[in-house]
């Protein structure tokens, strides 16, 4: 589903603090499979995720989404590639304050300009599906933690994306809380969607889950371990 | 066509709950610039009518009034003089008129007396303006008396009440007859204050005054295209203090704005990298965000503008009196008739609305284009 040929990705290119973050990467993203990044602080998962969800360009090197090299697109197909095709889940929620949970479920939407009476009523389907329901009109900032990270996958998958990215999942939540959000990924894995994730917590990255686990140090692939993927894409 | 029609409407709806999120900052944004732009429209609608008004009460005046100079000063047109005028090409009516000022001590005034040339005022009677007749308490029939300059005492009975609506030209006017006139301010017959001419071509007005120059050597015509001048530059001059004020608030609305626009709050500079970040095209991003200050700076145009407009209208500009006028005690309510000129319209929006949705694109531009990847971190 997704290629990366030679991935670098440098900041502050040409100055005198330039940093490479990513120094070349190969991999391969099977669809409909979960993958995780995992690596120490700095190793550049977030970088590597960031260029998978079109949020940012490499440096240098391929990305192939189904085929197609999206590395040359301008701005505006990366804008449209991102929202037919990614949903994402920030470490930090990134809802937008003083909006409803159902408003921000629907935020990704408005650019389509679809009808509203349908889109009003799939963003309260997901809320449900996430038992929301009933903190649906309340703004996002009133909402725990749990709460909002829920909302923020409901905001993901508005779209009907086939990728879901989320960063850090569970960084913010409690082991219970944890736990839940595993149980979410595996619906979500189990209706066919592709997700990729970094952690370095063991209760996502050892979950049986996780069919691919990367591992990162210093903007390199260390080690893919793809002989975990004992459990077949479940139908 | 139907998903762009629905994507602009859900565009306006985030817009509108994006400005009622941040009331706070927006209502003080709207508020002082309301006042900016209601400031300047005063200014501009109350000067505007009033030239407009001064030019048409001009419109009935003599083309041309000849005075007599003694010393320098004006002095009464003696006997002899009317007739002598007689054969000037062009001139085609030319009348002595009979008019004074009178300061009444009661209401510390003061009052034009006139005597009309056409609709005489029968003896003893008098025909007053509607300002004054209010400012000492007249109604038709009241008896009033002036002391005259000798200080004899002089009664005479109110006839009439001239119309309010004249009210810039006639607010301190009393019509009396000619021979009260004469009584009241001790000029012997065939004496009169200054002698009017009408000129039907305006292109001899010139040449009618040179004669009059040459053959009354002692005297001085006053053309009314000169006194239209006068008028226009004292109205410029008034207008230019109120303007000069008006530029300092221009020029802290102008930092005030700026400072407002330029720093996009972190906490809109997060929400633009979400939107796109979510999958909303730049070209949205600030799309929204410029109908969000348009908006507020459109809001404000309009407010401020109508309330100018019922100041100088309604309240008869009763903030800029002092500066404004100031040329005559009698003149507490004139109400001016409502002119609007689009030209000064257009400047005016022109110089509040423009650049604060000039100020307001340029950070909201900055931030739009650069990269989501920020909202990861
Ligand atoms: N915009 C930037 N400018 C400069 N350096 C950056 C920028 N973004 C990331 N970096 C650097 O790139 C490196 C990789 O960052 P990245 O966020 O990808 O790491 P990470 O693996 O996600 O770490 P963590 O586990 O702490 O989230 C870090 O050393 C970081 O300081
Ligand atoms: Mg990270």
């Amino acid at each position: 589903m997704i290629e990366l040929t030679d991935i670098r990705k440098a900041f502050n290119q040409g100055r005198e603090n330039e940093f490479h973050a990513l120094g070349g990467i190969d991999l391969q993203l099977p669809a409909q499979r979960v993958t995780a990044l995992r690596g120490p602080s700095g190793s550049g998962k977030t970088t590597l995720l960031s260029i998978i969800g079109c949020l940012s360009r490499p440096t240098s090197g391929r990305v192939r989404l189904k085929g197609q090299d999206i590395s040359g697109l301008p701005e505006r197909f990366l804008t449209d590639i991102r929202r037919q095709t990614f949903g994402f889940v920030f470490q930090q929620f990134n809802l937008i304050k003083g909006l409803s949970a159902l408003e921000n479920v629907m935020l990704p939407a408005y650019p389509l300009g679809g009808d509203w009476r349908e889109l009003h009523e799939k963003a309260q389907r997901l809320l449900g599906d996430l038992r929301l329901s009933h903190r649906r009109e309340a703004r996002v900032e009133w909402l725990s933690g749990g709460e909002q990270q829920r909302v923020a996958i409901a905001r993901a998958l508005i779209n009907d994306p086939e990728i879901i990215i989320a960063d850090e999942p569970t960084a913010n939540l409690d082991t219970a809380l944890s736990m839940e959000f595993m149980a979410i990924l595996e619906k979500l894995s189990a209706s066919g969607k592709t997700v990729i994730l970094t952690s370095h917590d063991p209760l996502v990255v050892d979950s049986s889950i996780v069919h691919q686990v990367v591992d990162m140090r210093d903007g390199r692939v260390v080690r893919q371990d793809t002989t975990r993927n004992t459990m077949e894409s479940p139908a | 066509m139907n998903a762009w029609i629905a994507k602009q409407q859900y565009l306006i709806d985030f817009t509108l709950s994006s400005l009622a999120r941040r009331k706070a900052k927006n209502l003080g944004l709207l508020i002082v610039y309301t006042l900016i732009v209601f400031l300047l429209a005063s200014v501009m609608l109350f000067t505007h009518a009033l030239r407009h008004e001064a030019a048409h009460v001009l419109d009935g005046a003599p083309e041309v009034v000849l005075q007599r100079m003694v010393a320098g000063r004006h002095d009464l047109i003696p006997p002899g003089y009317l007739e002598r005028l007689g054969r000037i090409r062009g001139v085609q009516n030319k009348e002595g008129r009979l008019w004074g000022y009178y300061y009444d001590p009661v209401v510390k005034a003061n009052y034009t007396f006139m005597v009309p040339n056409r609709e005489p005022v029968p003896a003893g009677t008098l025909v007053v303006g509607a300002a004054l007749a209010k400012a000492r308490g007249l109604a038709v029939g009241n008896v009033i008396s002036f002391r005259s300059y000798s200080g004899k005492l002089f009664g005479f009975s109110v006839a009439r009440i001239l119309s309010p609506d004249t009210e810039l030209v006639s607010a301190d006017l009393v019509l009396l007859n000619e021979g009260d006139f004469r009584n009241f301010f001790e000029i012997a017959p065939g004496y009169f204050t200054d002698i009017a001419l009408s000129v039907a071509n305006p292109q001899e007005v010139r040449n009618v005054a040179t004669k009059l120059a040459q053959q009354f050597p002692d005297s001085r015509p006053i053309l009314r295209d000169e006194i239209l001048r006068t008028y226009e530059s004292i109205f410029n001059w008034r207008e230019g203090i109120v303007l000069a004020l008006a530029s300092l608030a221009i020029l802290a609305f102008a930092i005030f704005a700026w400072e407002k626009a330029s720093g996009l709050s972190a906490e809109e500079k997060r929400e633009i990298g979400i939107l796109k970040a979510i999958g909303w095209e730049t070209g949205d991003v600030i799309k929204m965000k410029f109908w969000e200050g348009a908006l507020v700076s459109l809001a404000a145009f309009v407010f401020g503008y109508v309330l100018a407009y019922l100041h100088v209208f309604h309240t008869s500009a009763m903030l800029f009196t002092p500066v404004l006028k100031g040329w005559a005690v009698l003149y507490p309510h004139f109400d001016l008739p409502p002119v609007i000129d689009g030209f000064q319209v257009a400047t005016l929006f022109f110089f509040t609305v423009f650049p604060y949705a000039a100020a307001t694109l340029v950070p909201i531009w900055r931030a739009a284009i650069t990269d989501p990847d920020s909202v990861m971190r």
